[in-house]
């Protein structure tokens, strides 16, 4: 059986990221977008951290990155899901083709 | 040295200890927003005094952290610009309920930006751009009960989230090709290879998110339109002048050895902001709209003295900056004094506003002079300084068009000066009663922009520092 490299791991990120940014630009439903912004953040964990195991893993800034990505992640979801709940209350939806005032 | 550690991050110390007094007097909540706001006044007011004291250039956190002369200035400038904030929109913060929590986020995001423009790593840099975005987001939903509002909010952090991923895949790809993350690394480590190009794209489409270069401009407008006019000042004036300095600062020093590849990238999104932004701002109706569209093709004129890669070019960008400040904070002013006392956002309201307003007609006027560069003001100098650095590298096709993109632009700033010095109007705005404070921060932009232009030791200043 073949051990996994770093250019199976730089493919699956890769494919995590162009996931991630194909459901940002086709999805319609705010929440679902936000997902999809977390697939494209966990993909460049998964660099980071093939990154710092395969070719540098005598410096650690790699792993250090992820750790601060993640916590940086969980604040940018707090304040997006509290700006789409505000959003639910004064448009009754989380479509954004609701949300279209603001237009050209 | 604990001494020294105290000097070089005063800026930020200082910060920390408003926004740290401001949460004190919410939970007490003894005071009156009109007392407060005068507190907050003096207070901001002191934090940009202070600036200009105990500069001392050095490096902290084993290069994470790093200030000079230079840096301190363009503080300064935020510093200033956070001030006149404070003063022109008084209006407006009177009236809010939750105003200590403003300036909390406000400030906040000024941190982020002080963290910014001093980053010497690309963690730092990270970690300090996303303090700087996140913040603003919540102050764009201030208006809680406005639809408008929440959907620039909403616009902004998902656009702002999806921008930080982009930049983040840039900045795994640097560490990837060089195994460094540090500003004062990574000059010797970059050689231009392919994977380190797709870097520099990856990085500079999040910039290009942050400064509404073109292709990446179409949340600019809906934000600035739908967040109250306070944030959309900050944005416009504080956010683009604190992302522009730092990308001078990364483009110079860490990608200095790929310069030949991201001057063409320069060139290219510059023409096309140029001629986007000033093509979408001349069908405009709403004044916040119009200065949004302003914006951006004012970026493009900043993009043009960037591309220069020498001293000119960040002795022209920073002296830009300085003027876009007091320019853009006088329309905004302007605009916010007759948005809070009639409601009219529309070009075609402010027709006649001479015969009822001749103060804020002048103050306009000279703005938006400045804004398309015409003589007397300092906004055609900042120009001229900007495309005489462009022109050192002798691509003279690009400064054509930038040239012929001020004419254009002339067009739309001059078209709101006709209504509001000729147009007839049978119902003009009537007389408008302006906040003291504001008019006292309407008369510093307004001398501004004259003084910046006419004293040339001001350039001559920064040029020394560079």
């Amino acid at each position: 059986m073949m051990e996994p490299g770093l250019y199976h791991m730089l493919f699956i990120s890769a494919t995590l990221f162009f996931i991630g940014v194909y459901g940002f630009f086709t999805r319609r439903n705010l929440v679902t977008m936000l997902m999809s912004v977390e697939l494209v953040l966990n993909s460049v964990n998964l660099n980071f951290i093939a990154f710092n195991k395969y070719l540098w893993y005598d410096k650690m800034d790699g792993l250090f990155f992820t750790i601060f990505v993640i916590a940086i992640a969980a604040a940018e979801a707090a304040v997006a899901i509290a700006i789409i709940i505000n959003l639910y209350r004064s448009h009754n939806s989380i479509d954004v083709e609701n949300a279209e005032e603001l237009k050209y | 040295m604990p001494n020294e550690f105290f000097i070089l991050m005063k800026p930020e110390l200082v910060l920390t200890g408003i926004i740290f007094l401001l949460l004190f007097i919410k939970l007490g909540k003894g005071l009156k927003n009109d007392t407060l706001l005068l507190l907050i006044q003096v207070l901001l007011l002191l934090n940009f005094i202070g600036g200009f004291f105990f500069n001392k250039e050095g490096v902290l956190f084993d290069g994470m952290y790093q200030t000079s002369a230079l840096i301190a200035l363009q503080k300064n400038i935020l510093s200033l610009a956070v001030y006149l904030i404070s003063l022109l929109f008084a209006d407006w913060f009177k009236k809010q309920e939750h105003m200590p929590e403003f300036f909390v986020l406000m400030l906040s995001a000024m941190l982020g930006m002080f963290f910014l423009i001093s980053s010497g790593n690309l963690l730092m840099f990270f970690l300090a751009l996303e303090l700087a975005t996140i913040p603003v987001a919540a102050m764009a939903n201030f208006d809680l009960d406005k639809k408008r509002s929440s959907e620039a909010a909403m616009k902004m952090i998902l656009s702002s989230a999806f921008s930080s991923g982009i930049l983040l895949f840039g900045i795994s790809l640097v560490y990837g090709s060089t195994g460094s993350i540090s500003f004062a690394e990574l000059p010797g480590l970059l050689n231009g290879s392919p994977l380190q190009i797709l870097a520099l794209v990856f990085l500079f489409s999040a910039f290009a998110f942050k400064l509404s270069i073109v292709p990446f401009h179409l949340w600019t407008a809906d934000v600035y339109e739908g967040s109250p006019m306070a944030t959309t000042a900050f944005l416009s004036v504080i956010s683009k002048g604190a992302v522009a300095f730092i990308f001078m600062a990364t483009l110079y020093k860490v990608f200095q050895p790929m310069h030949e590849v991201w001057y063409n990238m320069v060139m290219i999104l510059s023409i096309a902001t140029m001629v986007i932004g000033n093509l979408f701002a001349l069908r405009q109706q709403n004044i916040k709209r119009f200065l949004a569209f302003s914006s951006i093709a004012q970026v493009g004129f900043i993009l043009v003295g960037l591309s220069s890669n020498s001293i000119e070019g960040t002795t022209s960008v920073v002296y830009f900056i300085l003027i876009y400040v007091f320019s853009n904070l006088a329309a905004f002013g302007v605009a916010a004094a007759i948005a809070s006392n009639t409601g009219k956002e529309n070009i075609d309201d402010y027709k006649g506003l001479y015969r009822t307003n001749p103060f804020l007609s002048w103050v306009l006027a000279l703005a938006l002079f400045s804004l398309a560069g015409i003589p007397p003001t300092a906004g055609f100098f900042g120009k001229l300084f900007l495309l005489t650095a462009g022109a050192s590298k002798g691509s003279f096709l690009f400064i054509t068009i930038a040239a012929l993109n001020m004419i254009i632009s002339l067009y739309y700033y001059l078209r709101v000066i006709r209504a509001v010095f000729m147009d007839q109007n049978d119902e003009p705005i009537e007389k408008i009663r302006i906040e003291p404070s504001a008019k006292f921060a309407l008369m510093i932009c307004g001398a501004g922009i004259i003084l910046v232009g006419l004293l040339s030791w001001i350039y001559d200043y920064i040029q020394n520092l560079v």
